[in-house]
C-alpha cells in the first residue's frame, strides 16, 4: 500500500501502473459514481485484454462503453447491459465475454472480498438457472448456495471529496458500488472532485477510510462528453 | 377514455398503502411514480441506493448524482436516505421493502415469474429483479394481458427461464386483476366492458372466477 503522504498523483500516473490483462473493478451505477476521468485516462494509456467488473456497461460512447468499443475489454462481469446496445452487440458477436450476476449478489461478492472473506451463503436464485452448478451446503436442514467472493487487481473509484491521505466521501446515488469496490482490490485508485488537506473532512462523514485507498487524483466535474446525459421521465 | 396502460397504473396505485416502502421496477412500473400523491407518506426504494425518491417537479433542475435504477434523474422527499448497493440489497433480502411492482414476459398459475431473458433474443442481464422478486413480501405484476401478437402472457406454466419461483402475489393487466392462490389464479376484478368468456379466452391458465364477487375496474 502506498504511504499516506505519497498518494496524490495525476491521471496519467494513476493508470500507468495498471498491467495489460488486469482485472479492474469500476464503480458506478449508470453514470453516477462512474470514474469517467480515470476510464478516459486508461483508454489513452492503451492497456488491453482487460476484465472489467461493473454493475452495467454505461452507455454507448461513454465510460467503460468506450473501452469496450475500442476492443480493450476481453470479459465483463456485470448485472445488466440494458442501456448499452453496443455492449450487447459485442456480446452477441462473441467479441466480449459477459458473465451476469444478480445485482445484489454481485454487490455482496465484492463486499465479501473487501471484508477479507472467501465467500458467503445465499438462497437467492434457487430454482432458477442462476443457481445451476452452484455448490450447496446444508445448515440446520436448509440448503444454501455457496457464492465465492469477487476480488480484483485494481479498483477505479469516484468520490465527491477526498483528502490527500485517501479518505473518501461519496455523494447521493453516486455511492452505489464505490465503497464496496474500494475495499476489494489490491490497488485502489480514487478520483475526486475536491481534494482537501487531512483534517478538513468531517471525520464522522468519511465513507471509505484512507487505509483502503492507494492513489488519489483530483479531477474536474464530469462533462456531458463524459457521461452527464439527459434522461427521460 | 383511459388507455390500457393508464388503466393498469391507476388500478396499481390503489395497491399502495400509506406508510409503506415501495419499489418500482423498470418500465411500466416506474410510471406508477406519477400516480402516488406527493403528500402520501410512502417511501419509494430504488435499488441503486435511495429510499424516499420522487419524480422531479416541472422545471426542477436535475441533480446528476441522483438517479433511479432506470437511469432517470429523480429527487428525494423528506425522510429519504442514500446508501451503497450492498445495503440496498440487504434491505431487499431482509424483506424490508413492503411491495414491489414489476413487468413480466410470462406469469403462471403457480405465481412463477419470467421477466429477464428470452433465450437467443433478449438477454441484457438480470439486474436486481431476481432478489426483488424472491424477497419482497408482496410482488404485484403490471403487464399487458397479451403480447403484441395476441398470445397470452398469463400461462399455466412459464416456458421462459424463471426470475423467481412462486413469488407473485397479484397480477394487474389491462383485462383483469388476478390473485395467486394455492389453488391457482383467481380473477378478482375484470376490466369494464369485457365479458368473463372473453377474459378466459385471452388467458393461458385456468382462472377461478366467482361472478357474484367479481369487481370492475
Amino acid at each position: 500500500m502506498t504511504l499516506l503522504n505519497r498518494k496524490v498523483c495525476d491521471l496519467e500516473t494513476a493508470v500507468a501502473a495498471i498491467p495489460e490483462g488486469a482485472t479492474i473493478m469500476v464503480g458506478g451505477f449508470g453514470s453516477p459514481g462512474t470514474p469517467f476521468a480515470l476510464l478516459d485516462a486508461l483508454l489513452e494509456s492503451g492497456q488491453g485484454g482487460l476484465t472489467l467488473i461493473k454493475n452495467d456497461a454505461n452507455e454507448p460512447g461513454i465510460g467503460i462503453g468506450r473501452l469496450i468499443e475500442a476492443g480493450r475489454v476481453r470479459r465483463l462481469i456485470t448485472s445488466h447491459l440494458g442501456l448499452n446496445r453496443t455492449a450487447i452487440e459485442a456480446m452477441n458477436a462473441g467479441s466480449l465475454e459477459v458473465s451476469f450476476h444478480p445485482q445484489g449478489l454481485l454487490a455482496e461478492k465484492i463486499r465479501c472480498a473487501g471484508a477479507g472473506h472467501g465467500g458467503f451463503l445465499t438462497d437467492i436464485g434457487q430454482g432458477t438457472e442462476i443457481a445451476e452448478g452452484r455448490r450447496e451446503i446444508e445448515i440446520d436442514g436448509r440448503p444454501w448456495g455457496i457464492e465465492p467472493a469477487l476480488h480484483a487487481d485494481v479498483a477505479l473509484i469516484h468520490a465527491e471529496r477526498a483528502d490527500r491521505y485517501g479518505n473518501l466521501i461519496y455523494r447521493a446515488t453516486a455511492s452505489n458500488f464505490n465503497p464496496l469496490m474500494a475495499m476489494a482490490a489490491d490497488q485502489v485508485i480514487a478520483q475526486a472532485y475536491r481534494l482537501d488537506a487531512p483534517g478538513e473532512l468531517p471525520i464522522d462523514s468519511v465513507h471509505t477510510p484512507c487505509a483502503f485507498v492507494s492513489r488519489v487524483v483530483r479531477v474536474d466535474r464530469a462533462t456531458s462528453e463524459q457521461g452527464v446525459r439527459p434522461h427521460g421521465l | 377514455m383511459a388507455s390500457d396502460t393508464q388503466r393498469i397504473l391507476a388500478r396499481a396505485a390503489r395497491e399502495v398503502i400509506p406508510g409503506q416502502i415501495v419499489n418500482l421496477g423498470i418500465g411500466l412500473p416506474t410510471r406508477l411514480f406519477h400516480y402516488l400523491p406527493e403528500e402520501m407518506e410512502v417511501l419509494v426504494h430504488s435499488e441503486n441506493g435511495v429510499l424516499g425518491c420522487r419524480p422531479r417537479r416541472e422545471g426542477e433542475a436535475p441533480d446528476h448524482d441522483m438517479i433511479d435504477s432506470g437511469g432517470a434523474y429523480i429527487a428525494t422527499r423528506p425522510g429519504a436516505s442514500v446508501f451503497d448497493s450492498a445495503t440496498s440489497f440487504a434491505m431487499i433480502r431482509r424483506s424490508r421493502v413492503d411491495v414491489t411492482f414489476m413487468g413480466a414476459f410470462e406469469v403462471d398459475a403457480a405465481g412463477n415469474l419470467a421477466n429477464w431473458k428470452i433465450p437467443g433474443k433478449f438477454s441484457p442481464g438480470i439486474g436486481g429483479a431476481m432478489e426483488l422478486a424472491q424477497k419482497v413480501k408482496r410482488l404485484v405484476i403490471l403487464c399487458s394481458h397479451n403480447d403484441k401478437h395476441g398470445n397470452p402472457k398469463i400461462l399455466a406454466r412459464c416456458r421462459l427461464p424463471l426470475t423467481a419461483a412462486a413469488c407473485v402475489s397479484r397480477i394487474i393487466t389491462d383485462k383483469a386483476v388476478m390473485d395467486v392462490s394455492p389453488a391457482g389464479l383467481e380473477a378478482v376484478e375484470i376490466a369494464e366492458g369485457l365479458s368473463v368468456a372473453e377474459l378466459r379466452d385471452a388467458t393461458g391458465a385456468r382462472l377461478a372466477i366467482d361472478e357474484s364477487r367479481l369487481g370492475r375496474f
